[in-house]
């Protein structure tokens, strides 16, 4: 066959280092960009958990000055978790299932571009925004509701939360995989708002019905947010922190699971 | 009595001039390429560079290709001409290794695509249903050049696809036709020595296509190779070396524009009469049949038995006229006759 004498002489020479670190950037770049510039997305994802926090946080509620600073506080953390999710959910999960299902990803996986590029320039703009989020909370929660907290508890509660992107973009990859373009956003609506209710993130499970309090062990925006509440010293279980880690891990595991299998079942058809 | 008439179509002479430019633009062609790096061309020449063979897919009970064989040579512009759902696509989607066959083998430039090993070789415009809007072109460019070990610069990019004006806007905001060239761009920008261009002028008013063929043509006077599908005769004919028609995931005839259009030349009979359409229809010989406000219209491919036959069976027919077969009329034909031979089967 003639085509067998190509290769030797014309194959590609291997990727330097340099240039797949300028393609990781550039791809991470130009996703943040992205999402940026489409409004529903860049306002709807840092507007919601801010007003939400700022009404349950901040606004809501009487007591002592003391009282309402422990309020703005936990809420810090179970709003926190609740952006983080969203962001993560949204921006993998939806984006996803869009450039997938409308052929986008196809022509990107037609290029050279390696995929994993790809993947994680999703993570890093759900890691940016989940950032921008904390910031915004934490700073609000200090100017109007008497949160003070050492910037050492600072950084642990935002690293955590930032952190727990990871089994939210998990679980968005899972969708992205499954989920039509047309009905993802619908998908994603029905599992996460109902999933943070139940997890505490509105109302403490504490006030909440006992069945709702044992569902909550298998969520996990529960064992995220238990984890920032332990480090903002208002944990209110004595679970051990790497229970709720284990958890998230496991439930990490089995979303990139479910992904793979999807991803494998979409190879032979629309291929992303 | 009824008047024989044979007439050209008003295609005709249109078509030949299109012809000879492509001719005209090929000697250039060959003057370019001898004129930088004869023995490199003259080696690639005759070589394949993609190859597939005894391809099979099917999705479902849907048996998108069946059996094709394919050989893509270096430095020609092969067109795949079919009507929708003949598997073009799904072609050139396995010869870019986003798809799987589910039997046969593919190879280009030596290697399963699969492997993704030459994807830095290959550019692809592609039918997508959504781009992502809120990117300017410029920017799409500027990443997926980023891709590519060797990159086209961005403003030589821009010209060949015809995006400098239009390189500050957001992909969102484009008309149907700068999309289309968008898209087209982001397949050239990292100089790849192979192109699949998948239906590349869909969409597109006359001059938008007159203007995407002379980008095309402008990359094979650099030495690429193209592999284009269309479902038009005349940009098959208007552009390619070679032309494969596909129809119902087979190929089923393989030419130069000038083979295929003899191949598929038929010839088109008006008449009117009193015969009923099925009883036209029974004719032997006849492909189709359309009535047309009082009169027939038949798709044939020689006119004398049918004629013969018409004026038989109805001694008042009346209004005949013989045509030849305009360049679709043509490809319809030869699909057509295709499938009553599949059906026969
Ligand atoms: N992902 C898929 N799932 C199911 N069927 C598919 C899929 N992709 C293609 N097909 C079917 O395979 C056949 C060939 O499709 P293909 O897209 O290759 O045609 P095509 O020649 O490109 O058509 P068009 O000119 O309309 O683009 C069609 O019958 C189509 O319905
Ligand atoms: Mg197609």
């Amino acid at each position: 066959m003639a085509a067998t004498t190509f290769p030797t002489a014309l194959a590609v020479p291997r990727r330097s280092l340099q240039r797949s670190i300028a393609i990781y950037a550039k791809e991470a770049k130009y996703e943040l960009l992205k999402n940026l510039r489409i409004p529903v997305y860049a306002i709807s994802s840092v507007s919601f958990p801010l007003m939400f926090y700022v009404l349950f946080g901040v606004v809501l509620g009487g007591g002592n000055p003391a009282e309402r600073a422990e309020r703005a506080t936990y809420t810090l953390a179970t709003m926190g978790c609740f952006g983080v999710m969203a962001v993560s959910l949204f921006g993998f999960g939806v984006s996803l299932a869009i450039e997938r299902g409308q052929g986008w990803l196809q022509v990107k996986r037609a290029s050279p571009m390696p995929v994993s590029a790809y993947f994680a320039a999703k993570l890093f703009s759900a890691v940016v925004f989940s950032t921008v989020i904390m910031l915004l909370l934490l700073t609000v929660g200090t100017l109007f509701g008497g949160v003070h907290m050492p910037i050492a508890t600072a950084a642990r509660l935002i690293g955590i939360l930032v952190a727990g992107s990871i089994p939210f973009c998990a679980m968005g990859l899972a969708i992205g995989y499954f989920a039509k373009p047309n009905s993802a956003p619908a998908v994603v609506n029905l599992i996460y708002l109902p999933m943070s209710f139940c997890s505490g993130l509105w109302i403490p499970l504490f006030l909440l019905p006992h069945g709702l309090q044992v569902l909550a062990k298998f969520l996990p925006p529960f064992h995220l947010s238990q984890l920032a509440l332990n480090a903002v010293g208002l944990g209110e279980n004595p679970t051990p922190a790497w229970e709720h880690v284990e958890a998230l891990l496991a439930f990490t595991l089995i979303c990139l699971g479910v992904a793979a299998w999807g991803y494998r079942r979409d190879e032979g058809k629309t291929y992303g | 009595m009824a008047t024989v008439l044979e007439r050209n179509q008003a295609q005709e002479p249109k078509m030949s001039a299109a012809i000879s430019a492509r001719q005209v633009e090929s000697q250039k062609v060959s003057a370019v390429m001898v004129a930088t790096t004869p023995s490199a061309t003259q080696l690639h020449r005759t070589a394949g560079i993609a190859t597939a063979r005894n391809l099979k897919k099917s999705y479902g009970n849907i048996i998108a290709l069946n059996s094709v064989d394919l050989h893509v040579r270096a430095g020609e512009l092969l067109a795949l001409l079919g009507p929708n759902g003949a598997g073009k696509t799904t072609l050139v989607r396995m010869l870019l290794g986003v798809a799987r066959p589910d039997a046969g083998s593919v190879s280009v430039f030596g290697a399963d695509p699969y492997d993704g090993h030459m994807q830095a070789r290959l550019g692809a415009m592609l039918q997508v249903g959504r781009v992502p809007e809120t990117l300017k072109v410029r920017e799409h460019l500027d990443l997926f050049s980023s891709y590519y070990p060797a990159p086209l610069p961005l403003a030589e990019t821009l010209q060949i696809a015809g995006l400098a004006d239009i390189k500050d806007r957001p992909y969102g905001e484009l008309s149907g036709g700068q999309k289309q060239r968008v898209l087209f761009g982001i397949a050239i920008c990292g100089n790849p020595d192979l192109l699949f261009l998948d239906e590349p002028t869909v969409g597109l008013d006359v001059e938008a296509r007159r203007l995407m063929w002379a980008q095309i043509r402008t990359l094979i006077s650099r030495g690429k190779t193209v592999l284009l599908t269309t479902h038009y005769l005349n940009e098959a004919d208007a552009l390619a070396d070679r032309i494969l028609v596909l129809n119902k995931g087979r190929i089923i005839a393989e030419g130069t524009p000038s083979e295929i259009k003899s191949r598929a030349m038929g010839k088109q009979i008006r008449c009117t009469s009193r015969l009923t359409m099925e009883e036209v229809q029974q004719i032997p010989g006849v492909l189709s049949v359309k009535a047309d406000r009082n009169a027939f219209e038949l798709q044939v491919n020689a006119a004398e038995p049918v004629v013969r036959e018409l004026l038989q069976r109805d001694p008042w027919l009346a209004d005949l006229e013989v045509t030849n077969a305009g360049l679709e009329e043509a490809f319809l034909a030869l699909t057509q006759n295709h499938n009553a031979e599949s059906k026969e089967n």
